[in-house]
């Protein structure tokens, strides 16, 4: 199929090398710092903070480093469990409440759909420094800072207008002869979107589910602000790497790879379905 | 009208209502959740915002009416950082989307291993904004060990203390290295949507590559452009976490989410005077979120209601 759309399409061979080539130059290029951090973390620190270097001896021993548990300080494991109990329920959350809603504005829509899909997107526009002083203020008073409900909820809010819209354009893919259907049988608003929508958008759902949890994993400000001492996610593990006093750069790399990791693999995994999300959410 | 017809009328009324409103149920612990947690910090933040209100040293909260917004409007590091908001958004989100379109052209084309390239190009995007800071700050720009440093060196030149030369520049270079990748998957979508056909007959009747892209080719990408440009606005005006990494809001590369926090619980603890400069924020969010929607509407344009 391919040839055949480099022929429709007319493309030289010559022309197809010499492009080819450059996509894999610009890959290779913007990979490189990637590359590199994950090359650092398997080094000696002397070999790390000296001018560049690709032959080393490598070693695992930064690895075990920044996993081991210092008295005090935040631990790898206590990072990594908060990190994901708080991604996992947040997003969980935000599809509970996001799934519905879809439904609400694209299938069955209400009279206004418009303006309350105007309403969540503009949401996001609000900064969140903006926010930051009140919920502060607020989760101090009702002991929300320094645990992970805190978090969760505030995640929630976070990546549920992105959920919404990103779910009722997956949603008004589905024919509407199949949900009337489906009505006529006598299936309620939990039937039909059990039996009849969820099959049909259940890629959309994962892709917006994926990109829901990066943002939630990645997600710094919030939680240096609200959760430094207790309930501390992943990012905040790896900031505290940053030392004043003495060389920390392969620790730090191996501590950035960690961290990282559980995303990045699921990313790869699911590139394809959220080119497709996100197309449709362009679309309809 | 006799009483029965007027007992009808209201009965259907009635029905009418409740069936509107089994229509907004499965709308409404979404919505209620959003109004509850992202519009009530914005109500106290006004009231607070015509407080004078210090916690260090620590003093009652007392009303001083609009004192806070007149001092704001003299305060240059306020306009300072103003300016670097709008200068690091418009750059990052323009340069990201050219680039992004660039690889998304490459990357449409049929070449050895594309799946594997695509791989490599979107991984900026997945990795945590604190990390991809701190990798291009030790690891890239940094003027002792740092791998560009290191090229300017073998090249002959000197080197140069990227972060400290180029504050905002060195932070949007991170910030387009992580959003070009998620602008070259919009355009690839839109790319993989085009109809090889019409290609084929633009070919057929004697047109040029460049004018095939220019006349087919980008209209049809239009609506993906929009929506990247629309989605990475609304993410990058509100960077953070890169600023802090990177320079710690050092001179030229201070933006107001940085600004508004080092004012308050960042170590200023001037609750009532940064709750101003949060107002002032979020009204002028407003004024873009307005000319953004503008942009969604045009997008959702011509779908049955």
């Amino acid at each position: 199929m391919s040839t055949e759309r480099s022929q429709i399409v007319g493309q030289s061979r010559r022309s197809t090398i010499i492009l080819g080539l450059a996509a894999w130059i610009a890959a290779l290029l913007v990979f490189f710092p990637i590359f590199w951090m994950v090359l650092n973390g398997f080094k000696e620190e002397i070999d790390a903070n000296s001018s560049p270097k690709l032959i080393f001896d490598p070693t695992s021993d930064r690895y075990t480093e920044v996993t081991t548990q210092t008295e005090g300080l935040l631990g790898f494991q206590e990072a990594f469990t908060n990190s994901f109990v708080i991604v996992a329920i947040s997003t969980l959350l935000v599809l509970i409440m996001a799934i519905p809603a879809a439904y609400s504005l694209s299938i069955r829509p209400i009279a206004k759909w418009r303006d309350v899909l105007f309403f969540f997107i503009s949401t996001k526009f609000l900064p969140i420094v903006a926010a930051i002083l009140p919920l502060y203020i607020i989760g101090t008073r009702y002991g929300l800072t320094n645990s992970r409900i805190g978090l969760v909820i505030l995640y929630t809010a976070m990546n549920l207008p992105l959920a919404v819209w990103m779910l009722r354009s997956f949603f008004s893919e589905v024919p509407k002869e199949l949900v009337e259907a489906a009505q006529i049988d006598g299936a309620g608003i939990r039937g039909q979107i059990t039996s009849v929508i969820l099959p049909i958008v259940a890629p959309g759902i994962a892709a917006t589910a994926l990109l829901c949890v990066i943002f939630a994993w990645n997600e710094f400000f919030l939680a240096v602000q609200l959760n430094s001492v207790d309930g501390s996610t992943v990012p905040i593990w790896v900031s505290s790497n940053v030392s004043t006093r003495g060389n920390f750069l392969a620790k730090l790399s191996a501590a950035s790879t960690l961290a990282t990791l559980p995303v990045v693999i699921a990313g790869w995994a699911a590139q394809k379905r959220m080119i497709r999300g996100l197309a449709m959410g362009a679309i309809k | 009208m006799t009483a029965a017809t007027a007992d009808r009328a209201k009965l259907l009324a009635k029905r009418n209502r409740l069936e509107a409103w089994k229509r907004r149920l499965p709308l409404l612990p979404a919505l209620l959740f959003t109004i509850v947690v992202t519009q009530v910090p914005f109500v106290l933040s006004l009231w607070y915002s015509f407080t004078e209100w210090r916690i260090n040293p620590p003093s009652p909260r007392t009303f001083i009416g609009v004192d806070n917004y007149t001092g704001l409007v003299s305060n240059s590091f306020f306009r300072d950082a103003a300016f670097t908001t709008i200068f690091m958004t418009v750059a990052s989100v323009l340069l990201s989307l050219l680039l992004g379109t660039g690889l998304a052209l490459l990357l449409d084309r049929d070449f050895f291993g594309r799946g594997l390239a695509r791989t490599l190009l979107i991984t900026p995007f997945l990795i945590m904004p604190v990390v991809a800071g701190l990798v291009w700050k030790t690891q890239m720009f940094n003027s002792s060990f740092g791998v560009l440093n290191w090229i300017l060196e073998t090249l002959g030149f000197d080197s140069i203390e990227f972060v400290s030369r180029w504050p905002a520049g060195s932070i949007i270079v991170v910030l387009v290295w992580q959003w070009m990748p998620f602008m070259m998957l919009i355009v690839l979508a839109g790319l993989q949507g085009q109809d090889p056909s019409v290609l084929e007959a633009a070919r057929v009747d004697g047109a040029s590559s460049f004018s095939i892209f220019g006349q087919i080719t980008l209209p049809q990408l239009r609506p993906y452009l929009e929506l990247g440009t629309l989605l990475g606005t609304i993410y990058l005006i509100q960077v953070f976490d890169h600023v802090e990494v990177i320079t710690g809001g050092g001179p030229g590369s201070t933006n107001i989410p940085y600004f508004v926090f080092q004012r308050s619980i960042g170590g200023g603890w001037r609750f009532g005077e940064a709750s101003a400069f949060s107002i002032v924020v979020v009204v002028a969010s407003i004024v873009i979120a307005n000319l953004g929607l503008r942009v969604l509407s045009n997008l959702l344009e011509g779908e049955a209601p």
